[in-house]
């Protein structure tokens, strides 16, 4: 292993968005066995160095392929496909009157403190996530970059969404 | 009870290849140092049996100290002179400090970490906790018969980089390697995970004396991973004590008391919790100094009225813990209850009413930390043994940020992130031929940089002037293992290395640190030199070792050439150790260090390709 490598190489696995995510896990945890800093403590010091590089580079490559949204905008990364998130805000009018609808939706809740209809936006959320998956998994197959990355952009809005939606969640818990 | 077999016995190395290794539970209310002697745990004891020391520290007149019990007898005679819980102010401001109005100490308020004035002189709390610590370490090194080769020690897991860092620095103060530094959940899960061969998702509440954490953590096939932490680090038992002292001086309608009435009620009021823990009702009786008298009973149902909301203030962060891992508490196997604060009845009820089960109470909640530390302790000093092969995951509690336009805090490493970690952020200059920019650390969750805690700040010097925005900065932020910050800077476009000088806004500098070592080793009749110079040796000798052992090892990664001149660079460094100089040996250090920078990192390659052998044909 070496820092240059990707993150899909590090780990020894194909560079495709389909990722047995057990197999990455245990992947994960014999790579750190060997380079985690607890394992250099007797070590001379240009060691402990290499392996306090290393574990961070395994962590990272781990974050990323770990999280479909990440190993997808990574994906798209290593064809040199940029998705654009700040300037690109083009979007299907349908798919923007559903977010406008749903952030309505959320701030209703919060604003009545109604923990049910937060429960059930987020299951929503989860549904759009997972059906924006599946496309995003075919495009990405079929090498069709773009269209990818139009879908990146969506899910990365459903993201923000989310996080709101732990935001509000947090904000009626205290 | 034999707790934490490790391994069969005949299987551990013989006790002269043992380094002496202990973990340390420097605790708010007790302190305790613990070792694994024949693959068991077990907490070292004092002089007349007893493991928890308590985290007291009485100052003399004539610079002595009293640590202990001895400093806990006199604590209400003089109050001012006698720390108590001393954690709480560990890397603290003295506008972070809770119940000050009721603290008896005189606290000067330096730009840093808050100092205390006593009769010996003002101490940085950093001070006071390594007087516990080498009371400890001295326990420690009699009991084992030997010098220490390393410590780790405990810290809340909602510990912020200043307090972390204090927390180290009490350690190197006290003499002690520190190894690492463990968070207190994790070193329970440790020790509760080897004990039960447990598998799957736990949670571990610890409310001890000043902090709570909350952690979740997925054990699987010898991997303990955390997968997400919160807490609070001002929120203990200390805190119900102060609740029922409250309450006694309302009901007993009782005048402003003196500094010395303050310490004895407080006591009495943790007396009676504690009795109330197994009683349905407690008396207060006792004289004060100023010739009241007190005399109330309080009944257990009082008592949890009064302290609901403190309960409750551990529920949101636990149920935080839980979304940040994206878990419902279905997904949860155990509840690991650990700190003393954990035996009060009503913790325990609304811990199982969260969780919807009984929680784990078979440890003992005062001495799993320690345990937990001890093993770990073993482990990183070299005493792996077969069965051994476990690896700790553990995260970052707290967002790490950078101060951006309007005071905003922009997040630079996400919290639970698991650690080490590393993240580059880019700046640029605004003004043309500009030399110098300053950056503003910060750690937290909150937006404004005035509700987080401001870390350091960073001034980078000796960029090369250019154009205004042409400059590219980058700066690099990596969290190590301890969870410690190290920043380095970079200028991309000339690869021009930026200086970075440090003002840690809460930490201690090195000259300060140098200072106190100077102070401490004054009363020792010790001698600084004497002991940077075995610092260096003991370095040393630890840096032959690891790569004589490497050469044995690898022989075949280096030509004959390099290692005909890496073994010169060994025999130099070996002659320098007898030397009186610990200049000459550090920069032998770093001349070997230097030289095996290439041989270290194709050692590691080889350890990697041997972790993925076999599994990597079939994959590709």
């Amino acid at each position: 292993m070496n820092l240059n490598e990707n993150h899909f190489q590090i780990f020894g696995v194909p560079a495709r968005f389909g990722m047995d995510l057990e197999a990455l896990e245990t992947r994960y945890h014999e790579l750190q066995r060997e380079v985690h800093p607890d394992r250099f403590t007797a070590a001379s010091q240009a060691e402990q160095r290499v392996s306090m590089q290393l574990a961070t580079r395994v962590n990272e490559a781990y974050q990323t392929l770990k999280s479909p949204l990440r190993r997808a905008e990574y994906l798209l990364h290593l064809q040199g496909v940029d998705p654009e998130f700040e300037t690109n805000t083009a979007m299907p009018e349908e798919f923007l009157a559903d977010q406008m609808e749903k952030r309505e939706q959320l701030e209703a809740a919060v604003a009545a403190s109604d923990w049910q209809r937060l429960i059930a936006l987020s299951s929503d959320l989860r549904q759009g996530q997972d059906s924006l998956l599946s496309k995003i998994d075919r495009q990405l197959e079929a090498q069709g970059w773009n269209e990818a990355a139009a879908t990146l952009r969506q899910l990365k809005f459903l993201e923000k969404l989310g996080e709101e939606i732990g935001a509000a969640e947090e904000s009626m818990d205290s | 009870m034999a707790l934490l077999q490790i391994s069969e016995p005949g299987q551990s190395p013989a006790p002269h290849e043992q380094r002496l290794a202990v973990g340390i539970d420097l605790g708010t209310t007790n302190s305790l140092v613990a070792t694994v002697r024949n693959g068991i745990a077990v907490v070292l004891n004092d002089h007349v049996g007893q493991g928890l020391l308590p985290s007291i520290v009485r100052y003399f007149r004539d610079g002595r100290t009293a640590v202990g019990r001895d400093a806990e007898r006199e604590q209400s005679r003089d109050p001012k002179n006698t720390i108590v819980s001393v954690k709480r102010f560990m890397g603290r401001g003295l506008k972070d400090v809770t119940h000050a109005e009721n603290s008896p100490y005189d606290f000067v308020d330096s730009p840093g970490m808050v100092q205390l004035r006593t009769a010996a002189g003002v101490k940085s709390p950093v001070e006071v906790s390594a007087e516990i610590l080498k009371v400890l370490r001295a326990r420690a090194e009699e009991a084992l018969a030997g010098e220490l080769a390393g410590a780790v020690l405990t810290v809340p897991a909602y510990f912020d980089d200043a307090q972390r860092q204090a927390t180290k620095d009490a350690g190197r103060l006290a003499g002690l390697n520190v190894l690492r530094l463990l968070n207190e959940p994790t070193a329970a899960a440790i020790a509760y995970g080897l004990d039960n061969a447990a598998e799957g998702i736990y949670a571990v509440y610890d409310l001890g004396g000043g902090t709570f954490d909350i952690s979740i953590l997925k054990l699987s096939k010898g991997v303990f991973e955390v997968m997400a932490t919160n807490g609070d680090a001002a929120l203990g038992g200390d805190d119900f004590d102060q609740r029922l002292f409250c309450w006694v001086v309302e009901r007993v309608k009782l005048a402003p008391l003196s500094a010395e009435d303050t310490r004895l009620l407080l006591v009495e009021s943790r007396a009676a919790k504690e009795f109330l823990t197994a009683h349905d009702e407690a008396r207060i009786s006792t004289r004060l100094a100023s010739g009241e008298a007190v005399d109330i009973t309080v009944t257990q149902t009082e008592f949890q009225e009064m302290t609901r909301q403190l309960v409750a203030k551990t529920l949101a962060p636990t149920r935080k813990a839980l979304r940040d891992a994206g878990l419902d508490v279905a997904d949860i196997k155990g509840v690991v209850m650990v700190g003393g604060a954990t035996r009060m009845p009503h913790v325990q009820r609304a811990v199982g009413e969260l969780f919807r089960q009984a929680p784990l109470n078979n440890l003992d909640p005062d001495k799993v930390v320690a345990l937990g530390a001890a093993i770990q302790a073993g482990v990183l000093a070299g005493n792996r043994r077969s069965g051994d092969d476990w690896l700790l995951l553990d995260v970052i509690p707290l967002s790490l940020g950078v101060e951006t336009m309007g005071g905003l805090a922009e997040k630079v490493i996400p919290r639970n992130s698991t650690l080490p970690i590393a993240r580059a952020q880019e700046f640029t200059t605004f003004k043309d031929g500009q030399t110098a920019m300053s950056i503003h650390v910060v750690q937290g969750e909150r937006e404004l940089v005035a509700d987080c805690r401001s870390l350091a700040r960073f001034e980078l010097r000796g960029i090369p002037p250019m154009a205004a925005g042409a400059a590219r900065i980058r700066v690099t932020f990596q969290v190590d293992a301890d969870g410690l910050l190290a920043v380095s800077a970079r200028e991309s476009t000339t690869g021009v290395q930026a200086a970075i000088a440090v003002k840690p806004s809460y930490g201690l500098t090195d000259e300060q640190i140098t200072r106190m070592l100077r102070e401490s080793l004054d009363h020792a009749r010790d001698d600084v030199q004497l002991r940077v110079l075995k610092e260096q040796q003991v370095e040393g000798e630890r840096m032959l070792e690891a790569v004589e052992n490497a050469l044995r090892d690898d022989a075949d990664l280096v030509s004959a050439e390099e290692s005909g001149a890496l073994r010169a660079d060994l025999d130099a460094l070996r002659r320098t150790l007898t030397c009186n100089d610990h200049r000459t040996i550090k920069s032998a250090i770093e001349r070997v260090n230097r030289a095996t920078e290439d041989f270290a990192g194709r050692r590691m390659d080889r350890a990697v390709k041997r972790a993925l052998a076999g599994r990597k044909v079939e994959s590709l």
